[in-house]
Formats: structure tokens, sequence, C-alpha cells
């Protein structure tokens, strides 16, 4: 059979740099394959992507080098426009993707430049809005839908056009772990029905895994590294080398000192075989490791007591919340789009005011603060940091907080200089801060929030959209932050956030806090996680698996046992 | 969030005609209504728009802070005249009768006032059509409807885009705001108009940034799907011409033709005048 994508000995230099970001490439993809490629930041998976879909040359300026045929056609001699009809790609950004007024009109929307005429255009549209199950909603508006199903949009946009090959750049970064397993199982699912080659770029791991693939493309440093079977991948320490997360489950067997095989069908959990002496392995290791230290309780900084909010429109969007948060902690509030995260935090900083109950800043009451006062006790970091650069300069954009309050110069540069030393931005001090990239931004707008001295730092989503690498850096700040005493509030969906670094979890689902525990705990409670639209963990099944009676005591144990040996304690 | 369309989603044959076809009985009309100062022929398309309105089920409820802005420019528009024009009516028709005096050269003639009822009535002639066009237009119809009146169908799309993207920057737009305020930024009223404006320049800066990083994806987004691709493109949101189309062609057509045999055959010059 033909390779319907082959590169040979190719590579790809943009334009503006001196090296090239891709080299020695020498892939063949069939049709009907399902591959994932993964690997870490700057391996090159983007500029792949680019240069499958066309975007590289035709949007980013660069040379290929050594060839690339898409069914047959050599890629330079092709169109952007005539590969798009072989290759069909869903952005990452799927709200950025959604150009239409309506869902219909965002599905038409290839067919629209195709000229293709208006009946048939409103069928298709039908049939495809029907294949993803959008198709009760073609007149609404993108800001009427759920990440989940504007992603379906972006999907049956392509689908749209009958392209052979489907090619996801991570889907996973913008849904949470619920919505994220049922984007596996649709593309698994389109994958099947429609005869579809489908390539989908993740760092995720397990959670691709969710559903086979036949072959695993590991890039590291511009070129392939690997190319085999997920059994075969989970078996080898590639992984751990490239910085990729194993599954959980994996990394709980290599704890126990198991050494995993290929006869352990290890690529889901679900067809994980143990013997029972593997499985009383597991069982020791974990009878051996200790129970992690509850964390001592410090005063509470910020009290939320009984509190109820309704939109103008009617909308209720807290329900009699109540909680506090104690010096020194890292919390995640979670739960999914829509739950009340982000009304709690505007009613924390003053954006919006609750219709009744009290929140106490310090043990003050805040209903008579205004905005500015209520910043300086909870500082709020937006998602995205360009959203909160206003200054050309970093040190002015730092400083600007305590120069509004009127501070004398001194106390301000001192006060800069701190934050900047604590955020690792100390070298960049006299820098502008278009010079950074995208995680030194986010460090300068923490940096402008610490600078006032806040009791409490929230963040709202602050790895949204990142992949690993930058995901890594920002939350391993945030963690050696938390350590140096500054109490942190995060906002997110994901789940393993929560787990990996977070001490507790307050979930929200439909504007009630379901839960006050730690993530351990509520990643093992069924009820939930469906409530909240989480996953379980697949530690416990593996737990159930091994026999432990306690998963949620086994997960606590495994989460404390990879913290402690990712600071190499 | 309200687009500025303002587009009223509700069952009638105006909603139903295509835009391109309201366009062009809205400019046929606009020009006729514009190159008469007849009063009685003002009055008459007065009187007609009323009856489109009523046809087309929008209720004076919906356009209430529109009338209310139309109505005072249109006081402003009648000041503005008087105070730099006292005798501005006098000068067209060519004769004075006074009505009485303020002083100085402000006298007050029939011409005059018949001069400012005809202003008046242009406002009443033209703008509730206008308001009609915007509430019964769907947004991407227009787009489509533009693009068949003969503008290039990758400005008539900017147009759609735009109105997709409105609301997103009007709530980025209040997010930053709100972020600069947490920092200590002062918008509210205590502040005086010069800080207030520097800091609205304050908020620009994200507000660009960020727009930047979003159009790179939107384009990337539009060219993987072809935009651009040919010299023609069709639209989802295409409706073929009915009778009613037809209808409000003619009806704009009827309004210009009215407009100008008034002009040369019955008042021989655009100004109806019963003074001479």
């Amino acid at each position: 059979m033909e390779p319907i994508i082959s590169f040979k000995n190719f590579g790809f230099k943009y334009t503006v740099q001196k090296e090239p970001t891709l080299y020695g490439i020498d892939l063949d993809i069939y049709p009907g394959q399902k591959v994932l490629i993964a690997g870490p930041s700057g391996c090159g998976k983007s500029t792949l992507v680019s240069c499958l879909n066309g975007l590289a040359p035709f949007s980013y300026d660069g040379e290929y080098t050594g060839s690339l045929t898409i069914k047959g056609v050599e890629a330079r001699d092709s169109s952007i426009f005539a590969r798009s009809k072989v290759i069909g790609t869903v952005l990452q950004d799927s709200d950025a993707q959604f150009v239409g007024l309506t869902v219909a009109e965002d599905i038409a929307f290839a067919l629209e430049n195709d000229a293709v005429a208006v009946d048939e255009m409103k069928k298709r549209v039908q049939d495809v809005a029907d294949l993803v199950d959008v198709g009760g909603h073609l007149a609404h508006a993108p800001h009427e839908l759920s990440g989940g199903q504007k992603q379906r949009v972006s999907l049956a946009g392509v689908l749209v056009d009958d392209v052979d090959v489907l090619l996801f750049d991570e889907p996973l970064a913008n849904l949470d772990p619920a919505t994220g397993e049922s984007a596996i199982e649709l593309i698994d699912r389109i994958w099947k029905d429609e005869n579809k080659t489908v390539i989908i770029i993740e760092h995720r791991l397990e959670d691709v895994l969710h559903r086979g693939v036949d072959r695993v493309i590991l890039m590291d440093d511009g070129r392939i590294l690997a190319d085999m079977t997920p059994e075969q991948l989970l078996c080898s320490d590639l992984l751990r080398k490239t910085g990729i997360r194993e599954p959980l489950y994996i990394t709980a067997l290599k704890y126990a000192g198991l050494a995993v095989t290929p006869d352990m069908h290890p690529a889901h959990i679900e067809t994980l075989t143990l013997s029972e002496a593997q499985k009383a392995q597991v069982r020791d290791w974990f009878d051996r490791v200790e129970s992690p230290q509850k964390p001592g309780r410090g005063d509470a900084l910020l009290d939320v007591q009984n509190v109820s909010f309704a939109y103008n429109n009617g909308h209720q969007a807290l329900r009699d919340i109540s909680f506090s948060i104690r010096k020194g902690e890292l919390t995640a509030i979670a739960g999914r789009n829509g739950a009340g995260k982000s009304t709690m935090c505007k009613l924390v900083c003053g954006f919006e005011k609750q219709q009744q109950g009290t929140i106490l800043l310090k043990g003050e009451d805040s209903a008579e603060m205004s905005i500015k006062e209520r910043g300086e006790h909870v500082g709020y970091v937006m998602q995205n940091p360009n959203q909160m650069i206003s200054k050309v300069f970093i040190k002015d954009e730092v400083g600007l907080g305590l120069s509004l309050r009127g501070k004398p110069q001194e106390e301000i540069d001192a006060a800069v200089d701190d934050a900047l030393k604590i955020c690792s931005l100390s070298p960049f001090v006299d820098w502008p801060v278009s010079a950074l990239s995208y995680g030194q931004k986010k460090r300068v707008t923490i940096a402008s929030i610490l600078s006032l001295h806040p009791d409490v730092i929230m963040l709202d989503e602050p790895t949204a959209g990142q992949d690993f690498r930058r995901y890594t850096e920002i939350m391993e700040f945030l963690e050696d932050l938390n350590r140096s005493g500054v109490t942190v509030l995060l906002i997110t969906h994901d789940m393993h956030l929560m787990l990996e670094y977070c001490d507790r979890a307050l979930v929200f689902s439909d504007g009630k806090l379901l839960a006050d525990d730690a993530p351990a705990a509520v990643l093992s409670d069924p009820d939930l996680i469906r409530a909240a639209s989480l996953k379980k963990t697949s530690l416990y099944d593996l737990a159930g698996l091994c026999g432990i009676a306690d998963p949620k005591e086994f997960t606590a144990r495994f989460i404390d046992c990879d913290r402690k040996a990712r600071r190499g304690v | 969030m309200t687009n500025i369309f303002n587009y009223i989603d509700r069952k009638s044959p105006v909603h139903a005609m295509t835009g391109a076809s309201k366009l062009v009985c809205l400019l046929l009309w606009s020009f006729g209504a514009m190159s008469s100062f007849d009063p009685r022929f003002l009055f008459a398309l007065f009187a007609v728009a009323l009856i489109l309105f009523k046809i087309s089920k929008i209720r004076v409820a919906d356009i209430r802070f529109m009338l209310w802005f139309t109505l005072a420019f249109c006081v402003l528009n009648n000041l503005l005249i008087f105070l730099f024009s006292p005798q501005h009516g006098t000068e067209i028709y060519g004769t004075f009768h006074e009505v009485f005096r303020l002083g100085g050269r402000y006298v007050v003639t029939q011409e005059q006032l018949l001069y400012h009822l005809n202003v008046f009535l242009k406002y009443l002639a033209t703008i509730p059509i206008v308001l009609l066009f915007v509430t019964t237009t769907d947004p991407s119809e227009f787009a489509s409807s533009l693009n068949r009146i003969g503008v290039n169908y990758k400005i008539a799309y900017s147009v759609s885009l735009a109105l997709r993207y409105i609301p997103d920057i009007q709530r980025e737009y209040h997010d930053i705001t709100l972020s600069l305020q947490a920092r200590g930024v002062e918008m509210s009223k205590k502040a005086s108009l010069r800080s207030r404006l520097k800091t609205a320049s304050g908020t620009l800066v994200p507000l660009i940034l960020s727009s930047m990083d979003r159009i790179e994806v939107i384009s990337n987004a539009m060219e993987l799907r072809s935009f651009g691709k040919n010299k023609k493109r069709t639209w989802y949101r295409y409706r073929k011409f009915t009778a009613w189309d037809f209808g409000a062609m003619l009806l704009g057509l009827a309004v210009l033709l009215l407009s100008i045999f008034l002009t040369t055959f019955v008042n021989h010059s655009r100004y109806y005048n019963p003074f001479v």
C-alpha cells in the first residue's frame, strides 16, 4: 500500500531562524492509520503540523529540504488550498478557529469558499453536524456553546470537506477531563466509521491512549526519536528521557519496583494484567510508603461565608458558598465551565457584588472595600498575560500597582527588585516586555501582582493552552512561590494540575460547592467525579486491580511519593 | 452582549426579505427623501414608513434608545441651523413673512419655519426606514447581500467577521479594565477626565496585543479552510429573491421617481414654495 503521507530525509528551516527546526525526518503514514505524535515543547512537532497542513511555508516563511509527498503529490508543488482538501486541521484554540456567526455557518465555511451550491451545502452541513452530535445546535452562536461543543464544530468544519487525513493539534488542551475523554472517544469513532487517517499531536499520553492508537511517534530536538507501538513505548524509558508524563499507573508500577513488559499489556489500564506476585509487590509498596502529612493550618486570609450570587439576567451563579483559605495553602478551585469558579473569583476581587453572605479578607468585611482596596489583599492574575501587560518595560509593568498608589520611588524600586528576584526575572529588569517568551510574560504578570504583597494570589487557568514544558515551568514556579510562603489559589479544570500540585481542592458544580478535600480524595469519589465533569484516575483502578481496599489512600501516597521524587527529596 | 447591528429576530415579511433588496430600497428611498423639500411628499413617506413598521412587527420599545438618540440629534440640528442661519428660509423661498422678533438678526419667519419643518420631516421620513433595515437584517445574511450587490466578498466577509468578534473584544476590554482596577488604576468618576483618558489608553496596549494573537489564529484557520481560493464564494445564509424583494425595490424606485417628478414637473425646484 502507498503511504498517504511520506517524509523522506525531510527538513524545514524558518527564514527567521539560523538552524533548521526539523531535520532528517523519515516517516511514512499509511491510509487508515491512527498516529500519535508526542514530544516536549520545542521538539518540532508544531512545525511538523504546519508543514503538513501547509501553514509552513505559506503562512510562516521557510524552506523545505528533502521530500514530503501527500497523497502522491510533492508538497512543494501544492498550494495550501489543495492540501486542505486532503488534510483537515483541527486547531488547538477552537474558540478562535470559530469564524462563523453560528454553528451552521462555521461548518459551512469551507463549502462556501468552494462555491458549493446552497441547497447541497445545507444538506451536507446537517449531515456532518449530526455525525459529531451538534445537529441540534445549528443556529447557536459560539458563546452559547461549551468548549467541547466548539471543538466538535471545528471537527465538523473539516469533515465537511471529506478530507482523507484528520490532524488534531493538542485536542485536549482546552477541555475538562470528562469532555477530553469524550473527545478522544469521538475521534476514535470518526476514525473507525469514516475510514479516515488520524494524526493526533498531544503530550497527554495517558488521556489519548484512552482509545487505542497504531503508532506513537516520539520527537525530540527536531527529529524523530522513536516510532513504535504504545506498548513498546511504555516499556521503554524514552518517556522519562524526553520529559513526557507517563500514564500514572505505569509510574506507580515503576515505584513499586516492577519492570513494565509487553506481556502486561500496559497500553490501557483496562488491559493491564499483573501476576499475583506482581500485585503483591504493589501492595508491599503501598504498605511501605508513608501516608502524607497533613499540612498545618495557618490563619484564615480569605473567608467566604454563605455567599449567594445571581447575575442580572436571573442566572443563579452561586448558592450558599462557604470556605476559607489559610496562610500557606496551595488550593485549586475546580469544576467545569459555568460551574461558578470564575464568578467566585470575581466576587472576591469585587468585580461583582454578592447578594447574600459575607467575604472576609484577613478578618475584615470586604463589603465596603473598593476593587483597588481588595487588590491589596487578593492579587488576581488573568489567564492570558497579554491581557494584563500595559507597559513597555518590565520594570514599569511590575511597579505599576505601587506607583499608582503613590509610593516613593525607592520603595517601588526595592519591591520591583524583590518581585523580579522571586520570579527569576532579575536579569531582564531593563528589558521591554515584548522580548520575553510566553512563560516569562506570565511570570511578569505574577511579579506585578507580587510587588503589591497581597495575602493571597489568585490565578485564572494558569496553564490553559500550554504545552507540557510551559505547564511544568509555570507550575513548578508556583510551587516554589507557595513554599516561600505565598498563599496561592488556582482556578483550573485540569485534573493533573490539582492532583500533582495542590494540597486542597474546592470542587464547584452548578453554583454549589460540592467538595472541599484533598485532590486525591476528590478524584477517588465516583459521584463527585461525575458531577464535576472530572475523571477517575487510573490509580484508582490500579488499586482495585491489586486488591488494595483504600484507593483514596493509595492515590494520596502515590502523589506524595511522586512529588518527593520530582523535587529530588 | 448586544451587537451593534441590534438585529431583532421576529417572523415577518420584512425579516424574510434579503438584505440586498432592503439595502437597495433604503438607498433609493434615502436619495428620494434627501433630494426633496416638499413637506407633503416627506409626510407621505413618513406615513408609509409607519405602515412598514407595523408589518415588520418591530415595536417602539425595541428601538426606544435609537429613537431618542436620533430625535435629540434632530432637535440639535434644527437649533444649530437657526443659530447660524436664521434667514435661510428667506434665502431659499425669496420672500419675507415675519412671525416675531427675538432681537438682532434673529427674526422668525414663516419661510424659516417651513424650512425647519422640512428638515424635521426628512428625519421622520428616513430614520424609521434606517432603523427598520438595521433591526430586521441578519448580519451574516447582510454580508452575503453586500457581496451580491457587487462588493468584493473579502470585504463583505470582514463585516461578518467583525460582528463575530466584537462581543469577544468587548468582553476582553471589560476584563482588562477590571484587572487594571484591581492593581490600582482609578476608572470611576472620581478620577479626572484627563487621567481617565490616560488609563483608557493604557488598556489599549493589552487589547491590541491580545487581538494580534487572535488575528494570527483566525487568519490561519480561514486559510486552512480555503478562504480566498476562488474569485467567488457562496453563502450559507443566501436567500432567493421573492415577490416581497421585488416589491421593496420597486417601492424604493417609486419613491425616487416620485421625488424627481415633483422636483421637475410640479415644484420646478427641490423646494415646494407656497409663498409665491
